[in-house]
C-alpha cells in the first residue's frame, strides 16, 4: 500500500510546495543590481549583477569576505544608497530611500552617545509612533529593553556599556520600530566569541517569536548556518556577486554545541566554503547567479 | 598620568613658582628696573582697591572688582554677539562645501587681524566707543567658534546621519536631535577659545576708548604715573582670564564625555 501511495504523496507534497511559493511574489527582489564608487579610471565596481529573492518571514544570511561589498549590499536594501543599475524591490515597490519599515542594526552600533539606552530607543519610537499616548510609547520601549535583557542598564549612556550591550541596544532599537524587515550588518563581528554566542541565541529567539524577514550579513559561515534558512555566499570583490544559495534544512532550535558534529551541518558548511574558497575567491562573476533564487 | 612627585605637590609646586617670580620681580625693581614698583610697594598702593573691591569713590577711582565687573559686562555682550554670529556661520561652513570654499580664504585672512586694527574701523563705523568695542570683541573672538563648529559638523559620523535618514527625521529634528548634540563638544571648545580672546581684546578696546574697566583703569593709571596699579591690573586680568577658562573647561570636559 505504501508503495502504491508513495508517488501520489510525493506529487501532492510537491504541488503543495509550489502552491505556497508560486503565487506570492518574493518580499524582497534584487534584479541585476550593480553598484560601484568613483569615476573614470578611479572607478571601482563593488557589486556586479546581483540577483536575489527573499520570501516574507525568511531568514537569509549573506556570507562573504571583508571588503567584498557586504555593507554596500545592506545599504542598498536599506535605501541609504542607490544602485547604478538594476532595481531593488521590497514588498512590491521599488526602494527609493531609507524608511522605518526596514530596521537596521549597524556594524558599529550607531547609538547616539549623548542619549541613554532608553532615549536612544525613544528617539526611534517617538518618531515612528507619534500618535501613541506617552505611556504606551514608554511601555513599548521598556518591553524591548527587557527583551534584550538591558533593563538594569536602561539609564546608562552608550560609553558606559560593553560592546555586546551596545549591540543589544541597537537590536532593541531596530525591533522597537516594528519593521517589516530587519537588516543586520555584521552585528556581532566586533564582539568576543562568548558574547557573540549569547547574542546569536537572542537573535534566533527573537526571530522565532516575530518571524520578521531578516537579512544577516556576516563573515562567519557557522553563524549563517546556525541562524538562517538560507546562506548565500558573496564572492570576493571587486565586482562581487552572489554564489549559489545553500538551503539550511537543519531543525530548529539549533544547538551550537551538537550542530558542529552533525554531518549534514558539515556538508552544508563545506558547500559554502567550497564556493567562497574556490570559484568565489577567483573574483569572477558566477555564471548562473539566478540559481541562488529560492 | 602618575607623575606625582610628593604629597601636596599640586599646591606646593605652583606656590614655589609664584614665589620665584615675585623674588625675580623684587630683584629687578632693586637693580636694573628702578621704575618698576617693588612687590611690597605694589601691595601697599593697591590695598584700598583690593580691600574694598566694590567701592566707588569717583568715576575713575573704583574698587578693582567693580572695574572688572564693567569689563566682564562688556565682554559678555561682545562675546554673545560673537557666538550668535559664529555658531550659525560655522554650521553653514561645515555643511556646505561650496560655502566653505567661497569663504574660507577670506576667513583665514581676517582671522589674524589684531583688535588694535579693528577698533579704529569700529569707531569710524559706529562713532561711539561702546558699539566700536563690541564690534571689535565680536569680530576678533568669533573665529575659534566658527572654525571649531565647522570642524565639528564635518566630523559627525555618517552613522548618526544614517540613523536620522532611516527614521525619516525632519530637517529641524535632524538639526536639534542629531547635528547640534553631535557638534556640541567641538562647539564648546570653540566657545572656550573665543572667550579667552574676548577677554584679551577687552583690555585693548578699553585702553583705546577710555571706557571704565580694568583696561581703562590700567591706561589711566599709566597716564597718572601710578605704576603699581598697572601691575594690579595685569594680575587681575590674568586671574580673571584663568578663572573664565577653568569654568569653561569644566563644562567642556562634561561634554567631551558625551562624545566618547
Amino acid at each position: 500500500m505504501t508503495t502504491l501511495l508513495e508517488p501520489a504523496l510525493k506529487q501532492s507534497r510537491k504541488t503543495q510546495l509550489e502552491y505556497v511559493r508560486m503565487p506570492s511574489l518574493p518580499f524582497v527582489e534584487l534584479k541585476h543590481v550593480s553598484k560601484g564608487y568613483g569615476a573614470g579610471s578611479q572607478r571601482r565596481e563593488v557589486l556586479k549583477d546581483l540577483n536575489l529573492n527573499i520570501d516574507r518571514g525568511e531568514f537569509v544570511a549573506i556570507v562573504g569576505y571583508s571588503g567584498s561589498g557586504k555593507t554596500t549590499l545592506i545599504s542598498l536594501l536599506a535605501g541609504l544608497i542607490h544602485p547604478d543599475a538594476g532595481t531593488v524591490i521590497i514588498d512590491g515597490s521599488e526602494v527609493v530611500g531609507p524608511g522605518p519599515d526596514r530596521g537596521i542594526v549597524f556594524q558599529n552600533y550607531s547609538l547616539l552617545p549623548w542619549l541613554n539606552v532608553f532615549d536612544n530607543i525613544a528617539l526611534a519610537v517617538d518618531q515612528i509612533f507619534p500618535n501613541w499616548p506617552k505611556e504606551k510609547r514608554r511601555e513599548h520601549i521598556e518591553k524591548y529593553i527587557a527583551m534584550v535583557n538591558l533593563t538594569p542598564a536602561r539609564s546608562k549612556r552608550p560609553h558606559e556599556l560593553s560592546g555586546g550591550m551596545r549591540q543589544r541596544v541597537s537590536v532593541a532599537r531596530a525591533l522597537a520600530m516594528n519593521p517589516e524587515m530587519l537588516l543586520l550588518d555584521e552585528p556581532l563581528s566586533a564582539l568576543d566569541a562568548l558574547t557573540r554566542a549569547t547574542l546569536q541565541d537572542e537573535i534566533e529567539q527573537i526571530w522565532e517569536r516575530d518571524r520578521k524577514t531578516v537579512v544577516l550579513i556576516t563573515n562567519d559561515v557557522d553563524e549563517g548556518l546556525l541562524l538562517a534558512d538560507r546562506v548565500i555566499p558573496l564572492s570576493a570583490g571587486p565586482g562581487a556577486t552572489l554564489g549559489p544559495a545553500v538551503e539550511v534544512d537543519l531543525d530548529r532550535p539549533r544547538d551550537r554545541k551538537t550542530i558542529q558534529r552533525d554531518p549534514h551541518f558539515k556538508r552544508l558548511k563545506a558547500q559554502v566554503l567550497d564556493y567562497l574558497l574556490g570559484e568565489g575567491a577567483r573574483k569572477r562573476p558566477h555564471r548562473e547567479p539566478m540559481q541562488a533564487v529560492g | 598620568m602618575n607623575d606625582k612627585q610628593f604629597r601636596g605637590d599640586w599646591l606646593l609646586l605652583p606656590l614655589a613658582g609664584m614665589v620665584m617670580v615675585v623674588v625675580l620681580w623684587a630683584i629687578s625693581s632693586k637693580t636694573w628696573a628702578p621704575n618698576l614698583p617693588s612687590p611690597l610697594k605694589t601691595w601697599q598702593v593697591s590695598q584700598p582697591y583690593l580691600m574694598k573691591p566694590f567701592e566707588k569713590r569717583g568715576e575713575l577711582d573704583q574698587g578693582i572688582l567693580r572695574f572688572t565687573w564693567y569689563s566682564l559686562l562688556l565682554v559678555a555682550k561682545g562675546y554673545t554677539i560673537a557666538l550668535l554670529i559664529g555658531t550659525p556661520l560655522g554650521f553653514v561652513l561645515g555643511m556646505s562645501k561650496m560655502f566653505a570654499k567661497t569663504f574660507d580664504p577670506i576667513i583665514q585672512i581676517l582671522r589674524p587681524v589684531s583688535p588694535l586694527a579693528w577698533l579704529p574701523l569700529g569707531l569710524v563705523l559706529f562713532q561711539k566707543s561702546e558699539p566700536a568695542a563690541l564690534f571689535t570683541i565680536a569680530l576678533c573672538s568669533m573665529w575659534p567658534t566658527v572654525i571649531n563648529t565647522a570642524v565639528g559638523v564635518r566630523a559627525i559620523p555618517q552613522d548618526f546621519l544614517n540613523v536620522a535618514r532611516v527614521l525619516n527625521l525632519s530637517r529641524s529634528k535632524t538639526l536639534f536631535k542629531i547635528l547640534l548634540p553631535a557638534t556640541l563638544p567641538y562647539m564648546f571648545t570653540g566657545f572656550r577659545l573665543s572667550l579667552g580672546i574676548a577677554w584679551l581684546v577687552i583690555v585693548a578696546a578699553e585702553m583705546l576708548t577710555g571706557a571704565p574697566g580694568v583696561g581703562g583703569f590700567l591706561w589711566q593709571e599709566y597716564n597718572s604715573l601710578i605704576y603699581e596699579h598697572i601691575i594690579l591690573c595685569i594680575l587681575t586680568i590674568g586671574v580673571i582670564g584663568f578663572i573664565l577658562d577653568r569654568l569653561m573647561g569644566v563644562v567642556e570636559r562634561r561634554l567631551q564625555v558625551a562624545k566618547a
